[in-house]
Parts: structure tokens; C-alpha cells; sequence
């Protein structure tokens, strides 16, 4: 029997070990400053726009706008139909994006900084323009156009920009060409390979992608404001027309929604750098 | 059944395979028979077509022209998940989300190879096998170089291959490292019986570990014999210069010797070259000997200058040059304990036996 592997090499410092080498810096009192100073300038609004959405008139303060919000016409209509509106354009996403950037770093790499440019078409084109657009190219069934689901296609050209920087760089950090190959050399078909080997390892990419989805989702007015829909925060905009602190209460919830789901993307990209780093 | 059907049956079988990419032709006219059980490396310099080779082998190529068989099967158009072959890739590719244990039965599983029990006692057995036993539950992330290309190794033999591709599965090892792992996928390959190719740039790797090489420049298999043929009789002048080291004279063929410049070197294979005909003479420095010039000339000695004296550990490679301005240079190797009294320009006598150089037609 051969010799065991650990008796003729190193093995790697235990984690706790290596964490200690990036041991982190003192902030001077300047950083502070500035710090503190960016705080300022970010919570100040946030809690002005609490105060006044707590405002019920003179000097009295209470709870009422978000009694109001919670029961008023369309709020959960509204929120329900961002969130499904969300989970459709990451359905949309996961189908044709994330295979099409599979087959463009397997297949032709060459193509890769024109799907750069095209993914990054919305920063540059106006989302009025975007969307007149759209409807004179994008037509089909009644079931899409005449129903906000016709509101998905948009939503996916919108978020492009994110959901391709974020796969990207999941893509990025993986040797996919090698992954593939060592896949099939085993016996794997393309849908095991992709299913068990690259997806699991595109797991934060994935998350990312998908909670900018949700947040740019729900804060997205333009698009469905244009085509006369009433998703969230056209509800928000339309409540402010007429309750000035329940839509402040609004925005802050909104704002809250956004908060979670960009928690949820810290998070998750911080667990998986350790698993998907250390590959390599 | 004669000798090339048994191999056709029971190996691997590569006739007339030509590869091009775009108008650069990487494989030119490969034929090549592997018998069961054999270890072949493919060695050669980047861009012979070793690795394209290798990847044709795998499936991941498929050759302009050209058949692959394996066990009497025509492959050459079947998916790499359809062979039965196992692959080890230069680059750590262990799956980063899979333990160690994971990665070994990922084949088994995804093949339909016995049941779960099954494929989780012979992952282990694997694993065990390649030194593993007690890191079966890490991911790659921690385990060093080595050890992941020895989790690659099992999870390659995992799905009992009929043939083992080895693509420079050391390269990016130490060298300490290296030198063991590679002891180590010889005595499993011989243990397990099965057909390996081993692409390797690396001579040393190659001699060492083969019971065949097939050295290759330019789309060609230029000799594919055992190590120590290949050494002692290459077969053209770039095999020579690329197996080993030693000195190359450019000279004419006359009689039974070289006449290198002005100087006249005595070789037996000379004999074997029509008379003035341009031919090379190599010579490997173990056969080179030096004798002080103030000490009588051996028979057939020539007269030359030490250049370079480079010391290995137990031996020191000394460099020379003929006296003969136009004669070139050569190297003797001897033991480190002898070889302190030659020094940088020391005159001495270089001899060898008339038979030991190779002499082949000058290309």
C-alpha cells in the first residue's frame, strides 16, 4: 500500500489560519469621518421620510398611514403582482440566459464582448424609448400582451446588465471548458453536467442574479406606468398623488423590501466565495 | 488471428488521423497501436499535436480524417460520455462542490454503475488506493495540488475505463511532488491492468514512467519504441537532440568514422552511411570519457578543452569543445567525487568506444 498523501505534502493551513493573513486594518479617525459623514448624508432622508410618514397632522404622530397602506385598494394586488412579476423575469432569465452564457464560454468565447455590449444596450437607451420599442417588435397572444406578463420582457432587457455581470463573474471564477469536459469524460450527459456541476457552482452568481431581479422588479415604474399596468410602484406613485404620508410609509417599505433582498445578496455572496475561491 | 487484430481487439487503434485547424494542420497522417495493459507517452515539444491527440482519443475532437477504435469498436464519432474512458486533465478539475468522496462516485452515478452502496465502498477503496483515506470528506479548496490530482486519478478510474487519458496531470505540481505521484500512477496503472496515454513534455516523466514513448514534432509520430530504445537508438536527428543530452558534430561519413572538420572521430555506425555523405554524430555524455592530456591519448581520442563544468549532486556534466574550431561541442558526464580535477580550460583527451555514438543521415 502506498504512503498516505498528508505524510509527503503540506496540507493547506487550517481556514482560521488563513483568514488571519488578510487580518483587517484600523481605520483612522478620518475614515471615520467619512464614513460617518456618508451615514449621515444616507440615513438622514430615510429617517426624515419616517417622521413624516408618521406625521397624522398638527403635532400629532401615529401609525396611521401604515394602517391605511396595509388596507388601502391594490397595495397587496400591487406588491403581488411585483413579486410574481420578479419570480417570471428570473424564470425567463434562468432559460435563456444562463444557457447562452453557458454556450458562449464553452462554444464561442469570441462572442463574448458582444454579448457584453448588448447586455449593457438598457443603461444606454432610454427606458421610454426602450419600451416603444419593444411593443412594435415584441407582439404575440392575448394572454402576454394584453396582461402584465408582457411587462417580463422588459424587465429581462432591464435587468440584463446585472444578471450578466453577476453570471460573469460566476462563470469567471469557474474553469467551465475544464468542468465540462471532466464531466463527460465521465459519463455525464449535458444536462447532468449542467445541473450537478456548473449550476451548483454558479450558486452565487445565481442568488445575485436573481435578487437584483426582485429588487429592480419592484422598484420599476416606467415601463408599466407606460403600458397602463399597476404594479407596485405605480401604486406608490399613485397613492402619492393623494396621501403625501402613506406614500412616504410606502417608499420606506419599499425601500425595507429592497434592504432584504440586498442583505440577501451580501450574504450569500460572502459564503460562496469561500467554496468557489478555494477551487482554484 | 494475428498480432495487429489482437491489438485491435483487446486496445486502442489510431489509423490515418489527420487534424486541421483553420490552414494549420496539427495531426498529420497519426497511425499508432496501443495493447492492453500498456503505458504510451505522448511526448513532444507545445504545438506537436500530442494534446489534440489525446483530446481525439477522448472524444472531444473529432479528426478531419481518420478512424479511432477501441476494442474493435470504431469510436471515432462517439460522444466522450458514450467511451469508456477516464480522463486526468492538466488543470486541478475536481468538481468545487463536491467532496473528494463526491467527485469519485460522481461517474459511477451519472454511468448507472452498480448501487449506491456499491459505488460509495469502491470510491472509498479508490481513494484508499491513491492515498486518500483519511481526506475523503474535503472539497478541493482544501486539499493541496497533489492531492487533488490524486482525487482525479480515482474519480478517473472510478468508472473502470477501458483506457486512462493522462493530459500533463503533472505539470503543475513541485517537483518533489511530482517525482512521487508519478511512481504512484505507474504501480496503479500496472496494479489495475488498464491502457494508459500520458501526454508530457517532459522527458524525464516520459522515460521514466512508459513502457512505450511516441515522440512527436509537428502532427508527426517520429519513433514510438520503449524509453530505453528511443534513447540509445533514435531514430532521426530530432529525436536524438529532444530524448537526453549530449553533443551533436556535424560531419562526413568515411569508412567506419566521422570526419568532423580537420578532426577524424571513429564510429561503427558510420559504416552504415555511403562514404562522404553529410551525417550527424551524437553522442551521449555517459560514454564520453576524459583523460588529462598530460597522460597518454586512449585509442581514438580527439583533443579538446574543458568549457563548463555544471555540477548535479552525484554527477557533474562537463562541457567541451573539440579542439578542432569547426568541430562543435560535447558533453561527458562523471561521477561528482572523479570529476574535481577538470577545471575550465584544461586541455584533455575525449575518447569513447567505437561503438557507443550514433551516427544518422544529416536532415
Amino acid at each position: 500500500m502506498s504512503v498516505t498523501a498528508s505524510e509527503v505534502e503540506t496540507p493547506l493551513p487550517p481556514a482560521r489560519a488563513r483568514k488571519a493573513y488578510g487580518a483587517r486594518k484600523t481605520l483612522s479617525v478620518g475614515n471615520w469621518i467619512i464614513i460617518a459623514l456618508g451615514a449621515v448624508f444616507f440615513i438622514t432622508p430615510l429617517v426624515m421620510t419616517g417622521i413624516f410618514s408618521l406625521w397624522e397632522g398638527g403635532s400629532k404622530y401615529g401609525w396611521s398611514a401604515y394602517g391605511m397602506m396595509l388596507t388601502a385598494p391594490g397595495f397587496w394586488s400591487s406588491l403581488f403582482l411585483s413579486l410574481r412579476l420578479g419570480v417570471e423575469t428570473m424564470i425567463l432569465t434562468a432559460v435563456l440566459l444562463v444557457p447562452a452564457m453557458i454556450f458562449v464560454h464553452l462554444k464561442a468565447p469570441k462572442l463574448k464582448p458582444l454579448f457584453e455590449f448588448i447586455s449593457n444596450l438598457p443603461f444606454v437607451i432610454p427606458a421610454v424609448a426602450l419600451i416603444a420599442g419593444l411593443t412594435t417588435v415584441y407582439t404575440g397572444p392575448a394572454w402576454l400582451i394584453s396582461t402584465p406578463n408582457y411587462l417580463v420582457i422588459p424587465y429581462f432587457f432591464l435587468c440584463l446588465p446585472y444578471t450578466f455581470r453577476s453570471l460573469e463573474v460566476g462563470l469567471g471564477t469557474l474553469d467551465v471548458r475544464t468542468l465540462t469536459e471532466a464531466g463527460q469524460s465521465l459519463g455525464g450527459g449535458w444536462g447532468q453536467i449542467i445541473f450537478l456541476v456548473i449550476l451548483p457552482n454558479l450558486r452565487t452568481a445565481l442568488v445575485g442574479a436573481v435578487l437584483l431581479i426582485m429588487t429592480t422588479v419592484i422598484g420599476e415604474f416606467t415601463f408599466a406606468s407606460v403600458l397602463l399596468f399597476h404594479n407596485f410602484a405605480v401604486f406608490i406613485n399613485d397613492t402619492g398623488q393623494n396621501a403625501i404620508t402613506e406614500a412616504a410609509a410606502l417608499s420606506l417599505f419599499a425601500f425595507l423590501l429592497t434592504w432584504v433582498f440586498m442583505l440577501g445578496v451580501l450574504i450569500t455572496s460572502r459564503r460562496g466565495a469561500a467554496t468557489v475561491g478555494g477551487a482554484h | 488471428m494475428d498480432s495487429t487484430a489482437h491489438i485491435a481487439m483487446s486496445g486502442v487503434s489510431l489509423t490515418g488521423i489527420r487534424k486541421t485547424y483553420g490552414v494549420r494542420t496539427v495531426l498529420k497522417q497519426i497511425d499508432m497501436e496501443l495493447s492492453q495493459g500498456e503505458l504510451v507517452c505522448l511526448l513532444g515539444p507545445s504545438g506537436c499535436g500530442k494534446t489534440t491527440l489525446l483530446r481525439i482519443l477522448a472524444g472531444f475532437e473529432t479528426p478531419d480524417h481518420g478512424q479511432v477504435m477501441l476494442n474493435g469498436q470504431d469510436v471515432t464519432h462517439l460522444p466522450p460520455n458514450k467511451r469508456r474512458m477516464g480522463m486526468v486533465f492538466q488543470a486541478y478539475s475536481l468538481f468545487p462542490n463536491m467532496t473528494a468522496l463526491q467527485n469519485v462516485r460522481f461517474g459511477p452515478r451519472v454511468r448507472g454503475l452498480g448501487d449506491t452502496k456499491a459505488q460509495l465502498a469502491d470510491a472509498e477503496r479508490l481513494l484508499g488506493m491513491v492515498g486518500l483515506a483519511a481526506h475523503i470528506h474535503k472539497f478541493p479548496h482544501q486539499m493541496s495540488g497533489g492531492q487533488q490530482q490524486r482525487v482525479a486519478l480515482a474519480r478517473a478510474l472510478a468508472v473502470k475505463p477501458d483506457i486512462l487519458l493522462l493530459d500533463e496531470p503533472l505539470s503543475a505540481l513541485d517537483a518533489k511532488v511530482r517525482a512521487q505521484l508519478r511512481s504512484e500512477i505507474r504501480r496503479i496503472q500496472q496494479e489495475t491492468g488498464i491502457t494508459t496515454v500520458f501526454v508530457t513534455h517532459d522527458q524525464e516523466e516520459a522515460l521514466s514512467i512508459s513502457d512505450r514513448v511516441a515522440v512527436m514534432s509537428e502532427g508527426h509520430v517520429l519513433q514510438m519504441a520503449p524509453p530505453a530504445e528511443i534513447y540509445r537508438t533514435p531514430a532521426d536527428g530530432f529525436v536524438a537532440r529532444f530524448i537526453g543530452a549530449g553533443g551533436v558534430l556535424a560531419g562526413i561519413a568515411d569508412g567506419a568514422g566521422v570526419r568532423v572538420g580537420n578532426t577524424y572521430v571513429t564510429a561503427y555506425a558510420a559504416s552504415q552511411h555511403v562514404t562522404g555523405s553529410a551525417v550527424e554524430l551524437f553522442l551521449r555524455p555517459e560514454h564520453v570519457l576524459l583523460t588529462a592530456r598530460n597522460l597518454p591519448a586512449p585509442a581514438g581520442a580527439v583533443t579538446a578543452t574543458v568549457h563548463e563544468v555544471t555540477f548535479f549532486g552525484s554527477l557533474t556534466r562537463i562541457k567541451l569543445g573539440l579542439d578542432d574550431g569547426d568541430a562543435g561541442e560535447i558533453w561527458a558526464d562523471l561521477p561528482s567525487d572523479n570529476a574535481g580535477h577538470f577545471a575550465i580550460g584544461m586541455p584533455v583527451w575525449a575518447s569513447w568506444a567505437p561503438e557507443s555514438p550514433r551516427v544518422l543521415a544529416r536532415q
